[in-house]
Protein backbone atom coordinates (compact mmCIF):
# COMPACT_ATOMS: atom_id res chain seq x y z
CA UNK A 1 0.00 0.00 0.00
CA UNK A 2 1.36 3.41 -0.92
CA UNK A 3 1.58 6.44 1.35
CA UNK A 4 -1.74 7.73 0.12
CA UNK A 5 -2.19 10.50 2.70
CA UNK A 6 -1.97 11.44 6.37
CA UNK A 7 -5.44 12.90 6.72
CA UNK A 8 -8.68 11.44 5.45
CA UNK A 9 -9.59 14.55 3.47
CA UNK A 10 -6.33 15.20 1.58
CA UNK A 11 -6.97 12.58 -1.13
CA UNK A 12 -10.33 14.24 -1.79
CA UNK A 13 -8.67 17.64 -2.20
CA UNK A 14 -6.32 15.98 -4.68
CA UNK A 15 -9.25 14.38 -6.51
CA UNK A 16 -11.18 17.67 -6.67
CA UNK A 17 -8.30 19.91 -7.77
CA UNK A 18 -5.84 17.63 -9.59
CA UNK A 19 -8.58 15.32 -10.87
CA UNK A 20 -11.93 16.98 -11.42
CA UNK A 21 -10.77 20.53 -12.15
CA UNK A 22 -7.69 19.53 -14.19
CA UNK A 23 -9.91 17.37 -16.40
CA UNK A 24 -13.15 19.33 -16.71
CA UNK A 25 -11.37 22.63 -17.38
CA UNK A 26 -10.48 21.31 -20.87
CA UNK A 27 -14.11 20.40 -21.52
CA UNK A 28 -15.20 23.92 -20.45
CA UNK A 29 -12.58 25.54 -22.68
CA UNK A 30 -13.87 23.32 -25.47
CA UNK A 31 -17.43 24.55 -24.87
CA UNK A 32 -16.39 28.20 -25.16
CA UNK A 33 -14.12 27.60 -28.16
CA UNK A 34 -16.54 25.29 -29.98
CA UNK A 35 -19.58 27.52 -29.52
CA UNK A 36 -18.43 29.76 -32.35
CA UNK A 37 -17.99 27.04 -34.97
CA UNK A 38 -20.53 25.98 -37.56
CA UNK A 39 -21.34 22.32 -38.02
CA UNK A 40 -20.19 22.27 -41.65
CA UNK A 41 -17.16 24.57 -41.45
CA UNK A 42 -13.69 23.65 -42.72
CA UNK A 43 -12.21 24.59 -39.34
CA UNK A 44 -14.37 21.96 -37.71
CA UNK A 45 -13.14 19.29 -40.12
CA UNK A 46 -9.60 20.21 -39.08
CA UNK A 47 -10.45 20.15 -35.35
CA UNK A 48 -12.04 16.74 -35.77
CA UNK A 49 -8.88 15.52 -37.53
CA UNK A 50 -6.79 16.75 -34.60
CA UNK A 51 -9.09 15.09 -32.04
CA UNK A 52 -9.16 11.84 -34.03
CA UNK A 53 -5.37 11.71 -34.48
CA UNK A 54 -4.97 12.42 -30.77
CA UNK A 55 -7.24 9.56 -29.68
CA UNK A 56 -5.51 7.30 -32.23
CA UNK A 57 -2.15 8.23 -30.69
CA UNK A 58 -3.52 7.27 -27.29
CA UNK A 59 -4.65 3.90 -28.70
CA UNK A 60 -1.25 2.93 -30.06
CA UNK A 61 0.44 4.08 -26.84
CA UNK A 62 -1.88 1.88 -24.78
CA UNK A 63 -0.93 -1.09 -26.96
CA UNK A 64 2.82 -0.45 -27.35
CA UNK A 65 3.51 0.86 -23.83
CA UNK A 66 0.79 -0.67 -21.64
CA UNK A 67 0.53 -0.24 -17.88
CA UNK A 68 0.40 -2.92 -15.23
CA UNK A 69 0.32 -6.64 -15.87
CA UNK A 70 -0.25 -6.34 -19.64
CA UNK A 71 3.29 -4.95 -19.99
CA UNK A 72 4.57 -8.46 -19.24
CA UNK A 73 3.14 -9.92 -22.44
CA UNK A 74 5.36 -9.85 -25.55
CA UNK A 75 4.78 -6.90 -27.88
CA UNK A 76 4.19 -9.16 -30.90
CA UNK A 77 1.31 -10.90 -29.09
CA UNK A 78 -0.41 -7.59 -28.35
CA UNK A 79 0.07 -6.46 -31.97
CA UNK A 80 -1.20 -9.74 -33.42
CA UNK A 81 -4.22 -9.70 -31.08
CA UNK A 82 -5.05 -6.10 -32.00
CA UNK A 83 -4.55 -6.71 -35.74
CA UNK A 84 -6.71 -9.82 -35.61
CA UNK A 85 -9.39 -7.92 -33.71
CA UNK A 86 -9.41 -5.05 -36.22
CA UNK A 87 -9.51 -7.57 -39.09
CA UNK A 88 -12.45 -9.40 -37.52
CA UNK A 89 -14.17 -6.04 -36.99
CA UNK A 90 -13.92 -5.41 -40.74
CA UNK A 91 -14.96 -8.88 -41.83
CA UNK A 92 -18.03 -8.72 -39.57
CA UNK A 93 -19.16 -5.54 -41.35
CA UNK A 94 -17.83 -3.32 -38.57
CA UNK A 95 -19.33 -4.90 -35.49
CA UNK A 96 -17.26 -3.69 -32.54
CA UNK A 97 -18.12 -6.64 -30.30
CA UNK A 98 -16.72 -9.14 -32.83
CA UNK A 99 -13.45 -7.21 -33.08
CA UNK A 100 -13.05 -6.95 -29.32
CA UNK A 101 -13.83 -10.62 -28.71
CA UNK A 102 -11.43 -11.78 -31.45
CA UNK A 103 -8.60 -9.70 -29.97
CA UNK A 104 -9.30 -10.98 -26.45
CA UNK A 105 -9.46 -14.64 -27.50
CA UNK A 106 -6.14 -14.23 -29.32
CA UNK A 107 -4.48 -12.49 -26.36
CA UNK A 108 -5.71 -14.91 -23.70
CA UNK A 109 -5.02 -17.97 -25.88
CA UNK A 110 -1.52 -16.80 -26.74
CA UNK A 111 -0.79 -15.85 -23.13
CA UNK A 112 -1.85 -19.23 -21.71
CA UNK A 113 0.11 -21.01 -24.45
CA UNK A 114 3.28 -19.01 -23.69
CA UNK A 115 2.84 -19.70 -19.96
CA UNK A 116 2.73 -23.41 -20.65
CA UNK A 117 5.75 -23.36 -22.99
CA UNK A 118 7.80 -21.00 -20.81
CA UNK B 1 -21.93 -1.22 -34.38
CA UNK B 2 -25.63 -1.44 -35.04
CA UNK B 3 -27.61 1.78 -34.65
CA UNK B 4 -29.39 2.20 -31.32
CA UNK B 5 -33.10 1.77 -30.92
CA UNK B 6 -35.21 4.36 -32.64
CA UNK B 7 -32.61 5.72 -35.06
CA UNK B 8 -34.49 4.45 -38.07
CA UNK B 9 -37.86 5.49 -36.70
CA UNK B 10 -37.29 9.23 -36.58
CA UNK B 11 -39.75 11.33 -38.52
CA UNK B 12 -40.84 14.94 -38.49
CA UNK B 13 -43.43 14.42 -35.76
CA UNK B 14 -40.62 13.48 -33.35
CA UNK B 15 -39.15 16.96 -33.57
CA UNK B 16 -41.70 18.37 -31.16
CA UNK B 17 -41.30 15.76 -28.42
CA UNK B 18 -40.32 17.23 -25.04
CA UNK B 19 -36.69 17.04 -23.90
CA UNK B 20 -37.33 14.50 -21.16
CA UNK B 21 -38.57 11.98 -23.72
CA UNK B 22 -35.32 12.41 -25.62
CA UNK B 23 -33.35 12.09 -22.38
CA UNK B 24 -35.12 8.83 -21.67
CA UNK B 25 -34.41 7.59 -25.20
CA UNK B 26 -30.76 8.54 -24.77
CA UNK B 27 -30.61 6.61 -21.50
CA UNK B 28 -32.14 3.61 -23.26
CA UNK B 29 -29.59 3.85 -26.07
CA UNK B 30 -26.86 3.63 -23.42
CA UNK B 31 -27.77 -0.03 -22.89
CA UNK B 32 -25.27 -1.09 -25.52
CA UNK B 33 -22.16 -3.06 -26.32
CA UNK B 34 -19.84 -0.04 -25.88
CA UNK B 35 -21.29 0.49 -22.39
CA UNK B 36 -20.49 -3.12 -21.47
CA UNK B 37 -16.95 -2.81 -22.79
CA UNK B 38 -16.39 0.43 -20.89
CA UNK B 39 -17.80 -1.21 -17.75
CA UNK B 40 -15.35 -4.08 -18.13
CA UNK B 41 -12.49 -1.60 -18.48
CA UNK B 42 -13.59 0.15 -15.26
CA UNK B 43 -13.86 -3.21 -13.47
CA UNK B 44 -10.21 -3.65 -14.40
CA UNK B 45 -9.53 -0.20 -12.96
CA UNK B 46 -11.33 -1.06 -9.68
CA UNK B 47 -8.81 -3.87 -9.20
CA UNK B 48 -5.92 -1.48 -9.82
CA UNK B 49 -7.35 1.13 -7.41
CA UNK B 50 -7.76 -1.43 -4.66
CA UNK B 51 -4.24 -2.75 -5.09
CA UNK B 52 -2.98 0.85 -4.97
CA UNK B 53 -4.57 1.31 -1.55
CA UNK B 54 -7.34 3.71 -2.57
CA UNK B 55 -10.53 3.58 -0.52
CA UNK B 56 -13.92 2.83 -2.06
CA UNK B 57 -15.00 6.48 -1.65
CA UNK B 58 -11.85 7.75 -3.36
CA UNK B 59 -12.22 5.29 -6.22
CA UNK B 60 -15.84 6.29 -6.80
CA UNK B 61 -15.11 10.04 -6.47
CA UNK B 62 -12.49 9.72 -9.22
CA UNK B 63 -14.79 7.68 -11.45
CA UNK B 64 -17.68 10.15 -11.23
CA UNK B 65 -15.80 13.45 -11.09
CA UNK B 66 -13.06 12.86 -13.67
CA UNK B 67 -14.87 10.48 -16.04
CA UNK B 68 -11.96 9.82 -18.38
CA UNK B 69 -10.14 6.57 -17.79
CA UNK B 70 -6.59 7.56 -18.82
CA UNK B 71 -6.71 10.62 -16.53
CA UNK B 72 -8.04 8.48 -13.67
CA UNK B 73 -5.15 6.05 -14.09
CA UNK B 74 -2.68 8.96 -14.03
CA UNK B 75 -4.15 10.41 -10.82
CA UNK B 76 -4.16 6.98 -9.18
CA UNK B 77 -0.43 6.77 -9.83
CA UNK B 78 0.04 10.30 -8.45
CA UNK B 79 -1.92 9.58 -5.25
CA UNK B 80 -0.04 6.37 -4.78
CA UNK B 81 3.41 7.92 -5.09
CA UNK B 82 2.54 10.81 -2.74
CA UNK B 83 2.97 13.39 -5.50
CA UNK B 84 2.19 17.03 -4.61
CA UNK B 85 -1.01 18.76 -5.63
CA UNK B 86 0.47 20.94 -8.39
CA UNK B 87 2.61 18.27 -10.13
CA UNK B 88 -0.35 15.87 -9.98
CA UNK B 89 -2.67 18.51 -11.45
CA UNK B 90 -0.21 19.14 -14.29
CA UNK B 91 0.16 15.42 -15.02
CA UNK B 92 -3.62 14.94 -15.11
CA UNK B 93 -4.14 18.10 -17.17
CA UNK B 94 -1.63 16.81 -19.76
CA UNK B 95 -3.48 13.50 -19.93
CA UNK B 96 -6.79 15.35 -20.41
CA UNK B 97 -5.88 17.93 -23.08
CA UNK B 98 -7.43 15.67 -25.71
CA UNK B 99 -10.86 16.41 -24.24
CA UNK B 100 -10.65 20.00 -25.52
CA UNK B 101 -10.55 19.31 -29.30
CA UNK B 102 -13.05 16.49 -28.75
CA UNK B 103 -15.46 18.92 -27.06
CA UNK B 104 -14.92 21.55 -29.77
CA UNK B 105 -15.72 19.01 -32.48
CA UNK B 106 -18.77 17.77 -30.56
CA UNK B 107 -20.29 21.14 -29.68
CA UNK B 108 -21.71 22.30 -33.04
CA UNK B 109 -23.66 19.03 -33.19
CA UNK B 110 -25.73 19.91 -30.12
CA UNK B 111 -25.65 23.70 -29.94
CA UNK B 112 -28.54 25.66 -31.44
CA UNK B 113 -27.17 29.22 -31.75
CA UNK B 114 -29.21 31.71 -29.76
CA UNK B 115 -31.23 29.00 -28.02
CA UNK B 116 -28.99 26.55 -26.18
CA UNK B 117 -27.83 27.91 -22.79
CA UNK B 118 -24.12 27.80 -21.99
CA UNK B 119 -24.68 26.15 -18.60
CA UNK B 120 -26.51 23.30 -20.36
CA UNK B 121 -23.49 22.78 -22.60
CA UNK B 122 -21.10 22.92 -19.63
CA UNK B 123 -23.05 20.15 -17.90
CA UNK B 124 -23.26 18.05 -21.06
CA UNK B 125 -19.53 18.49 -21.68
CA UNK B 126 -18.71 16.50 -18.54
CA UNK B 127 -19.83 13.36 -20.37
CA UNK B 128 -17.38 13.95 -23.24
CA UNK B 129 -14.98 11.02 -23.09
CA UNK B 130 -14.13 8.54 -25.81
CA UNK B 131 -17.16 6.23 -25.49
CA UNK B 132 -19.86 8.91 -25.43
CA UNK B 133 -17.98 11.08 -27.93
CA UNK B 134 -17.69 8.31 -30.50
CA UNK B 135 -21.35 7.50 -29.99
CA UNK B 136 -22.32 11.15 -30.39
CA UNK B 137 -20.24 11.76 -33.53
CA UNK B 138 -21.66 8.65 -35.15
CA UNK B 139 -25.30 8.79 -34.14
CA UNK B 140 -26.36 12.33 -33.19
CA UNK B 141 -26.39 13.69 -36.79
CA UNK B 142 -29.36 11.41 -37.54
CA UNK B 143 -31.49 13.05 -34.81
CA UNK B 144 -33.37 16.36 -35.04
CA UNK B 145 -31.23 19.17 -33.69
CA UNK B 146 -33.56 19.97 -30.74
CA UNK B 147 -33.34 16.35 -29.59
CA UNK B 148 -29.57 15.97 -29.60
CA UNK B 149 -28.62 17.70 -26.34
CA UNK B 150 -31.22 15.99 -24.09
CA UNK B 151 -30.55 12.69 -25.86
CA UNK B 152 -26.82 13.01 -25.22
CA UNK B 153 -27.30 14.02 -21.56
CA UNK B 154 -29.57 11.02 -21.06
CA UNK B 155 -27.02 8.76 -22.71
CA UNK B 156 -24.11 10.21 -20.75
CA UNK B 157 -25.74 10.17 -17.33
CA UNK B 158 -27.08 6.64 -17.74
CA UNK B 159 -23.65 5.43 -18.88
CA UNK B 160 -21.82 7.23 -16.06
CA UNK B 161 -24.31 6.06 -13.44
CA UNK B 162 -24.12 2.43 -14.52
CA UNK B 163 -20.33 2.37 -14.75
CA UNK B 164 -20.11 4.18 -11.37
CA UNK B 165 -22.22 1.49 -9.67
CA UNK B 166 -20.40 -1.39 -11.34
CA UNK B 167 -17.02 0.06 -10.39
CA UNK B 168 -18.13 0.19 -6.74
CA UNK B 169 -19.46 -3.37 -6.84
CA UNK B 170 -16.28 -4.62 -8.51
CA UNK B 171 -14.16 -2.88 -5.86
CA UNK B 172 -16.06 -4.66 -3.09
CA UNK B 173 -16.44 -8.07 -4.70
CA UNK B 174 -13.31 -8.78 -6.71
CA UNK B 175 -10.65 -9.82 -4.23
CA UNK B 176 -7.71 -10.45 -6.52
CA UNK B 177 -7.92 -10.92 -10.26
CA UNK B 178 -5.89 -13.60 -12.05
CA UNK B 179 -3.10 -11.99 -14.13
CA UNK B 180 -4.57 -13.12 -17.44
CA UNK B 181 -7.97 -11.60 -16.64
CA UNK B 182 -6.46 -8.32 -15.43
CA UNK B 183 -4.30 -8.08 -18.57
CA UNK B 184 -7.21 -8.91 -20.86
CA UNK B 185 -9.26 -6.12 -19.27
CA UNK B 186 -6.42 -3.66 -19.93
CA UNK B 187 -6.23 -4.62 -23.63
CA UNK B 188 -9.99 -4.19 -23.94
CA UNK B 189 -9.84 -0.38 -23.95
CA UNK B 190 -7.45 0.21 -26.90
CA UNK B 191 -9.02 -2.45 -29.11
CA UNK B 192 -12.47 -1.10 -28.40
CA UNK B 193 -11.30 2.49 -29.03
CA UNK B 194 -9.68 1.37 -32.30
CA UNK B 195 -12.82 -0.25 -33.71
CA UNK B 196 -15.26 2.42 -32.54
CA UNK B 197 -13.08 5.33 -33.66
CA UNK B 198 -13.02 3.87 -37.16
CA UNK B 199 -16.78 3.38 -36.98
CA UNK B 200 -17.25 7.05 -36.04
CA UNK B 201 -15.09 8.37 -38.91
CA UNK B 202 -17.40 10.41 -41.11
CA UNK B 203 -14.99 11.56 -43.82
CA UNK B 204 -11.83 10.27 -45.45
CA UNK B 205 -10.07 13.03 -43.50
CA UNK B 206 -11.04 11.32 -40.22
CA UNK B 207 -9.70 7.96 -41.39
CA UNK B 208 -6.40 9.42 -42.59
CA UNK B 209 -6.10 11.34 -39.31
CA UNK B 210 -6.64 8.11 -37.41
CA UNK B 211 -3.91 6.29 -39.33
CA UNK B 212 -1.55 9.23 -38.85
CA UNK B 213 -2.23 9.29 -35.11
CA UNK B 214 -1.66 5.54 -34.75
CA UNK B 215 1.78 5.84 -36.36
CA UNK B 216 2.83 9.17 -34.83
CA UNK B 217 1.64 8.51 -31.25
CA UNK B 218 4.41 6.18 -30.11
CA UNK B 219 7.10 8.04 -32.09
CA UNK B 220 6.24 11.42 -30.55
CA UNK B 221 5.97 9.75 -27.13
CA UNK B 222 9.57 8.53 -27.41
CA UNK B 223 10.83 11.90 -28.65
CA UNK B 224 8.84 14.24 -26.40
CA UNK B 225 6.91 12.53 -23.59
CA UNK B 226 4.47 14.70 -21.65
CA UNK B 227 2.78 16.77 -24.31
CA UNK B 228 3.11 13.91 -26.81
CA UNK B 229 -0.62 13.36 -27.37
CA UNK B 230 -1.24 17.02 -28.12
CA UNK B 231 1.61 17.09 -30.66
CA UNK B 232 0.41 13.84 -32.20
CA UNK B 233 -3.03 15.37 -32.67
CA UNK B 234 -1.77 18.66 -34.07
CA UNK B 235 0.81 17.16 -36.44
CA UNK B 236 -1.14 14.10 -37.57
CA UNK B 237 -4.49 15.88 -37.69
CA UNK B 238 -3.18 18.88 -39.63
CA UNK B 239 -1.33 16.68 -42.13
CA UNK B 240 -4.45 14.56 -42.62
CA UNK B 241 -6.63 17.64 -43.03
CA UNK B 242 -4.48 19.31 -45.69
CA UNK B 243 -3.74 16.03 -47.48
CA UNK B 244 -7.39 15.15 -47.86
CA UNK B 245 -8.41 18.76 -48.51
CA UNK B 246 -6.09 18.75 -51.53
CA UNK B 247 -7.76 15.51 -52.69
CA UNK B 248 -11.20 17.05 -52.23
CA UNK B 249 -10.72 20.44 -53.79
CA UNK B 250 -7.21 20.90 -55.15
CA UNK B 251 -5.48 24.15 -54.27
CA UNK B 252 -8.65 26.19 -53.73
Amino acid sequence: MGPVADTWWWPFVMILVAGWFATDVWRWIGVFAGGRLREDSEVLIWVRCVATALVAGLISKLILFPQGILAETPLWLRLVATGLGFGAFFLSRQRVIVGVLAAEVCLIGGWLLLDRVG
Amino acid sequence: MSPPDGVAAIDDADKNLPGRIWMFRGARAAISVPALILTAAFIGYAGLARESGLSLAETLAMTGLIWALPSIVVLTGALNSGMGLIPAAIAVALASVRLMPMTIAFLPLVKIPGKTKTWQLLIASHFVAVTAWVFAMKNLPSYPKEARLPFFVGFGSALTGFVFCMTGIAYLVVERMPDVVAGALVLLTPVYFLCSLWGAALLNADKVAMAAGLVLGPIVFLVAPGLDLLWTGLLGGTAAYFGTRFMRRGFS
